[in-house]
């Protein structure tokens, strides 16, 4: 089993900030816009350094997503910025028709996502978005696990022609993905490869699957570890490949149980490989305010959670 | 009467036959809005725009149009189809199974002419502003237009909008607003009033104009002052009056042709008083 340390904990949106900048250095036709939100989304080093094409729109998320919609028209590459309940719920006709339907070159970046944006409330904590997104034809959904892995795959989306839906949070977690990867949409990171069970995590819960894979580890069982960083196209063939090999499945994401990273593999199974499947998210509820820790636990989405749910599945898969 | 006055107002003639025709023909489609817009299509897209029918999405180095109420699609396939975008013939496929001519315009079918979907109202602005931005970075000096509905004002990203563009001097944008006073349910007076139009775009800092669009005389003098007043500081609005049905006499003045197709009689009616000035497709 592969031993995973980090030495510092960073925010995902810094991530984002720090590979927006990078984007903006290399393609001169790399744009910004913000929603009256430059300092959470982490955009003040790009607008800084590229005054003129970054774009302060006002509380108005809608011409936002107008806007970045027609700026494509002419070759500009725009990224969107608000946190994700406002980049999703609230912008979603004009994202289907402006964006998705017209296949526009849109990148919707949206931070804050889930319970770990913590003591604002469920008013601010969206929970259906990558939903939302992945039900769109064309969109690509992807949800990062730590700093490095979300400027990466800033930088990775910049270089992709199409709408992209970039989904990362709040918190500083734990930094242990490469500085230096090489992002790849689509394509599923091996975290741990193992035998009794499959874990399949996204975002956050990327590192709380390590840290179950751990205990697990202690118990005696040999869980495989895979980060679906994108949710839409999903890597169907590291799904099933892990699933023959293990025989059942946990899932796991800061989203609701309904509509997310777990039902997309569900799917898979379903029509592929029948397999029995736990679902780590949040059971069909709005948040509440707490802190993300707090929030983590009440809502069953920490690693002992994980365990737990390991456990029961290979028992069901036993039966 | 000019020459070139008589040639265009010839087309959009034609062009209005081509939209009952379309209407017709599907059984489905907004014929009144359509009818009411026909002098401002033709005038933008025989005259005014410098603009290029071997289409390009990018759009560079030419004046865009995005229409904003999607749901007048049939005057726009028209005009594009008689500009030489695509070919007349494939009016006929509007609203049927598998064609480019969808109910509201979209770039899905790869339509030339169209780069962005309309339909769902009130976000053609944002997304002109976004274009007019592009041009800009570009520096590109070719301008942006847009047509909106007077109805479609009751959306609020129209007013996001609205407040955005002077804020940045957004000055390569003309916008217009059909003021036919007609939405679906009735007139807008009943429906929502929009008050004092001209006095709320002022006071959102637009350059205001106003024309009679079902002269096409007026159309062109007053989208040309537009035209010399680009550049400034401000973007333009244009208050475009007109009658929604405009041409035919027992569709004008009315909300119910806003949506609703003409039968084999009302077609035959509507076509006598429209004379086929460029062959009917």
């Amino acid at each position: 089993m592969k031993k995973y340390t980090y030495t510092e904990k960073k925010d995902t949106r810094s991530g984002f900030g720090a590979g927006l900048l990078e984007a903006g250095k290399k393609d001169e036709n790399v744009t910004a816009l913000c929603a009256d939100l430059i300092g959470s989304l982490k955009m003040d080093a790009f607008k800084k350094e590229f005054p003129e094409r970054f774009f302060q729109v006002g509380i108005a998320e809608a011409n936002m997503i107008g806007i970045a919609a027609g700026m494509t028209i002419g070759g500009k590459i725009p990224f969107t910025g608000t946190f994700a309940n406002f980049s999703t719920g609230r912008v979603y006709d004009q994202i289907r028709q402006s964006i998705a339907y017209s296949n526009k070159n849109v990148k919707i970046c949206a931070s804050h996502a889930g319970l770990t944006l913590g003591e604002d409330g469920a008013t601010h904590q969206i929970l259906e978005d990558i939903g939302l997104m992945k039900m769109l034809p064309g969109m690509t959904v992807i949800n990062p696990c730590d700093y490095n892995q979300t400027k990466a795959a800033t930088m990775a989306i910049a270089e992709y022609e199409g709408p992209v839906y970039l989904r990362f949070g709040r918190p500083a977690v734990p930094v242990f993905t490469d500085e230096n990867q090489k992002f790849e949409i689509g394509k599923a990171w091996m975290v741990n490869e193992g035998a009794d069970v499959s874990i399949f995590a996204t975002g956050h819960l990327v590192w709380k699957a390590i840290e179950a894979g751990e205990k697990l580890a202690a118990l005696g069982i040999n869980a495989e570890i895979i980060n679906i960083h994108t949710i839409k196209p999903l890597d169907e063939k590291a799904i099933l490949d892990s699933v023959k090999k293990t025989g059942c499945v946990v899932s796991a994401e800061e989203h609701n149980r309904l509509g997310g990273l777990g039902d997309s593999i569900a799917q898979v199974l379903a029509k592929n490989f029948p397999a029995p499947q736990e679902y780590i998210a949040v059971d069909d509820s709005f948040g509440e305010s707490g802190t993300p820790d707090q929030l983590m636990e009440k809502y069953g989405l920490e690693s002992d959670d994980i365990v737990k749910a390991a456990q029961k599945v290979i028992n069901r898969k036993k039966a | 009467m000019s020459p070139d006055l008589e040639k265009l107002e010839g087309i959009a003639t034609q062009v209005r036959r081509d939209i009952v025709r379309m209407v017709h023909g599907s059984q489905s489609g907004h014929p009144g809005g359509s009818l009411g817009c026909a002098d401002f299509f033709v005038a933008l897209y025989f005259s005014v725009m410098r603009h290029n029918p071997d289409f390009h999405m990018n759009g560079k180095d030419e004046d865009l149009f995005f229409l904003s109420n999607g749901h007048i699609s049939p005057v726009w396939y028209s005009v594009l189809a008689r500009a030489g975008y695509f070919d007349v013939e494939e009016l006929s496929t509007f609203r049927k199974l598998n064609t480019r001519l969808q109910g509201h315009p979209t770039t899905h079918e790869h339509l030339p002419g169209i780069r962005i979907a309309s339909g769902s109202l009130g976000q053609g602005l944002s997304v002109a502003i976004g274009a007019a931005l592009t041009k800009k970075l570009n520096n590109d000096p070719n301008l942006v237009y847009t047509l909106h509905g007077d109805g479609e004002l009751q959306e609020g990203q129209i007013w996001e909008a609205a407040m955005y563009a002077p804020f940045n001097k957004v000055d390569n944008l003309i916008s217009t607003i059909d003021v036919n006073g007609q939405q679906i349910d009735g007139s807008t007076e009943q429906v929502l009033s929009l008050g004092n139009l001209r006095a709320k775009w002022e006071a959102f800092g637009w350059e205001v104009l106003e024309m009679n669009g079902n002269d096409m005389r007026d159309v062109l003098r007053v989208l040309e002052l537009a035209k010399s007043k680009t550049g400034k500081g401000r973007p333009i609005l244009i208050l475009m009056q007109t009658v929604m049905g405009n041409g035919i006499d027992f569709m004008m003045h009315s909300h119910k042709w806003h949506g609703i197709a003409p039968n084999d009689e009302q077609l035959a009616a509507a076509l006598l008083q429209l004379e086929d000035t460029k062959e009917d497709y």
